[in-house]
C-alpha cells in the first residue's frame, strides 16, 4: 500500500508560501520517494528553487516514514532549524502533513496533492485498487473493485458507455466491468454478476471515520 | 393523447416514442414547439435529463409542459445528479403531477459534460432505481418507511444491442428485466441483421423493445458517431449513401434512411416499436414518420 502523490504546480506552492520567508522542508523516505515527488532529490530541488525566490530555507530533512512516530523524532532532531523557521513545507502525502502538524506548532504547507492509495503495477505505474468503502464486495467481483475501478462506482454491471472494453471517460482506461466479466467468466462464476446488488451503504463507517481496534 | 403509454404498450400496436431536449436557459419556446409537433403523433415523449452531462432545464420541467399540452411524457431519470433521497422525492412529485412513465438510467459520466469538476453522485444505479420505483409502488421507500400515498409508474430502461463486448451488457439487461423494467429503448441501431439477432434473444423476455433510431444528418455525423459514440456503428453502405446525396440533400437522405428502417422494423415485426432521436432536428420527426408510412 502506497500513498500516491503529485507535486502541486510550483506557482501554487509559491502562493501558499507568500507570507512565509523561512520554510523548513520535509520529504518522506517511503511513498513520496517512490513516486519521486518528495524524496531526497526533489527536496533538494525544492530548496534550490525556494532559495532562488530569496526564501531563507532554515533546513530540510527526509523522514524515513513521515506518517508515523518517526516524524516526531525528526522534529526533535531538527529543533534548532525548526525554531528558526516560520513554516514547514511538506513534500509528504497528506498523512505526513497531518502528522507533522500534530508535533509542531508551525503552519504545515503541503507541496503535494495526495491522489489515492494505490499499488505499483510496473515501475512508475500506480493504480488505485480500493477506496476503503467499508463494505467489501471483492469476493463477488473477482477481486476487481467496481467502486474504485469503475468511474461511476457501479455495482450491478457495466453502463452503456463501455467502448471496446474501455471506459467512456477515457479511452486509455479499461472498463472495470469488462475486466470483472472476463475474470468471473474465466473462473466459471458469472452467476455472481447476475446477482442483484442492492444500494450500497455509504455510511458503513460515517465520516469522520474513526475506529478502535 | 387518448391512450396512455402504458395502455399502448399493452396492445400489439407498433409503438412510437421520440424525445425532446430542454433548453439551456429559461426560453422554452423551441422545446414547446417540438412538444406540440410530436404530442399527437407519438405514444410518448422522453425528456432528456442533462443529456451528455450538460446542465439544462430539468427533465421533470419538460414533462410537466408535455402534460399541460396534452401529451404523454416519459421522464428520463439519471442517477448522476441525485442521491436516493432526491430521486425518490422527484418520483413522488412526478406522480402527483400525472407523470406515469419513467426511464431509469445510470447517466453519462460527469467529465463528458460541461461541468467537468462536479461531483458525480451515482448513489444508485439504473437497476437499483428500477427496484426503487417498484418498492415505492408497494408503498415503501428505500429507508424502509411507509409512504403516505404510493406511486405507480410504467418503468423502462435502455440497452445497447451493439455494445462491445456485448455479453456483459446482456447480463445487465436481464438484471433490469428482473428489476421490473417493462420497456426498453435501445441505443441507436443501424444494422438490422445484428439487431434481428439481438431481438431473437430479447424476445425471450416479457418486455417491450423499442429500437433506437437516431437521425443521420450527414455522412460526417455518421462517421463521427461510429468513431466516438460507444455502441453506435453506422454501416459503411449507409455512410456512402449519405455521402452520395446531392449537395444540401444529406438531411433528406437521413430522413429517408430513418423512415426506411422504421418501415422495415414494423413490416417484419422485428421489435415492438421505435424510439426516434432527432438530436436537435426534432422538427423533422413528422417527416421521418411520413417516410416510414406512419
Ligand atoms: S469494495 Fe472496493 S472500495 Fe470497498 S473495501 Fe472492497 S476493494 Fe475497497
Ligand atoms: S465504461 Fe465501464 S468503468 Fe466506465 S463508467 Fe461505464 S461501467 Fe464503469
Amino acid at each position: 500500500m502506497k500513498s500516491i502523490t503529485r507535486q502541486k504546480p510550483f506557482d501554487e506552492v509559491k502562493e501558499h508560501l507568500s507570507s512565509f520567508d523561512r520554510p523548513f522542508i520535509v520529504g518522506c523516505g517511503t511513498c513520496t520517494t517512490m513516486t519521486r515527488t518528495g524524496g531526497l532529490e526533489q527536496v533538494v530541488e525544492m530548496k534550490d528553487r525556494l532559495q532562488g525566490l530569496n526564501k531563507r530555507v532554515s533546513g530540510w530533512t527526509v523522514i524515513p516514514t513521515a506518517c508515523d512516530e518517526m516524524a516526531e523524532t525528526a522534529m526533535k532532531e531538527n529543533r534548532r532549524a525548526l525554531d528558526d523557521a516560520n513554516c514547514i513545507l511538506a513534500m509528504t502525502c497528506a498523512l505526513g502533513v497531518y502528522r507533522l502538524g500534530s508535533y509542531i506548532n508551525h503552519p504545515v504547507i503541503p507541496a503535494l496533492d495526495t491522489l489515492f492509495i494505490g499499488v505499483e503495477d510496473s515501475p512508475g505505474h500506480f493504480h488505485e485498487v480500493c477506496m476503503q468503502c467499508g463494505q467489501c464486495i471483492l469476493g463477488e467481483t473477482a477481486g476487481i473493485c467496481p467502486m474504485t475501478a469503475c468511474h461511476k462506482g457501479l455495482v450491478n454491471g457495466p453502463c452503456g458507455g463501455t467502448n471496446n472494453g474501455k471506459c467512456e471517460v477515457d479511452k486509455e482506461k479499461d472498463c472495470a466491468w469488462t475486466l470483472i466479466y472476463q475474470r468471473l467468466k474465466d473462473q466459471g462464476r458469472l452467476e455472481l454478476m447476475r446477482r442483484y446488488q442492492p444500494p450500497r451503504n455509504f455510511q458503513a463507517v460515517p465520516r469522520p471515520r474513526i475506529i478502535k481496534v | 393523447m387518448a391512450t396512455s403509454f402504458k395502455e399502448a404498450l399493452s396492445t400489439n400496436k407498433f409503438i412510437i416514442t421520440s424525445e425532446v431536449a430542454p433548453p439551456k436557459g429559461t426560453n422554452l419556446e423551441k422545446m414547446l414547439h417540438h412538444i406540440d409537433l410530436l404530442k399527437d403523433k407519438v405514444d410518448g415523449i422522453n425528456v432528456t435529463d442533462h443529456q451528455s452531462s450538460v446542465m439544462r432545464f430539468p427533465s421533470i420541467g419538460g414533462c410537466l409542459s408535455i402534460k399541460e399540452r396534452g401529451g404523454e411524457p416519459i421522464l428520463q431519470m439519471t442517477c448522476r445528479d441525485r442521491n436516493r433521497l432526491a430521486l425518490q422525492a422527484e418520483l413522488l412529485l412526478a406522480y402527483t403531477r400525472g407523470i406515469r412513465n419513467v426511464l431509469c438510467l445510470t447517466g453519462d459520466a460527469v467529465p463528458v459534460g460541461d461541468h467537468k469538476e462536479a461531483k458525480g453522485v451515482f448513489d444508485l444505479d439504473s437497476t437499483q432505481l428500477l427496484k426503487a420505483v417498484h418498492l415505492m409502488e408497494s408503498g415503501k421507500d428505500l429507508g424502509g418507511s411507509n409512504l403516505e400515498g404510493s406511486v405507480e409508474f410504467c418503468a423502462g430502461a435502455i440497452v445497447t444491442p451493439e455494445a462491445r463486448p456485448l455479453d456483459p451488457q446482456l447480463i445487465k439487461f436481464e438484471k433490469k428485466v428482473e428489476a421490473g423494467a417493462q420497456f426498453f429503448q435501445t441505443q441507436a441501431i443501424y444494422d438490422l441483421d445484428n439487431f434481428g439477432k439481438f431481438m431473437e434473444y430479447a424476445r425471450k423476455f416479457h418486455v417491450k423493445i423499442l429500437a433506437g433510431i437516431v437521425l443521420l444528418s450527414s455522412a460526417r455525423m455518421a462517421k463521427y458517431m461510429t468513431e466516438n459514440v460507444p455502441g453506435i456503428f453506422v454501416p459503411q453502405n449507409l455512410i456512402d449513401e449519405l455521402a452520395a446525396a446531392p449537395k444540401g440533400g444529406a438531411l433528406a437522405k437521413g430522413i429517408e434512411i430513418a423512415g426506411r428502417m422504421i418501415a422495415g422494423l414494423k413490416k417484419n415485426a422485428i421489435c415492438d416499436g421505435v424510439h426516434i432521436m432527432a438530436i436537435g432536428k426534432e422538427e423533422v420527426v413528422p417527416d421521418i414518420l411520413a417516410a416510414a408510412g406512419i
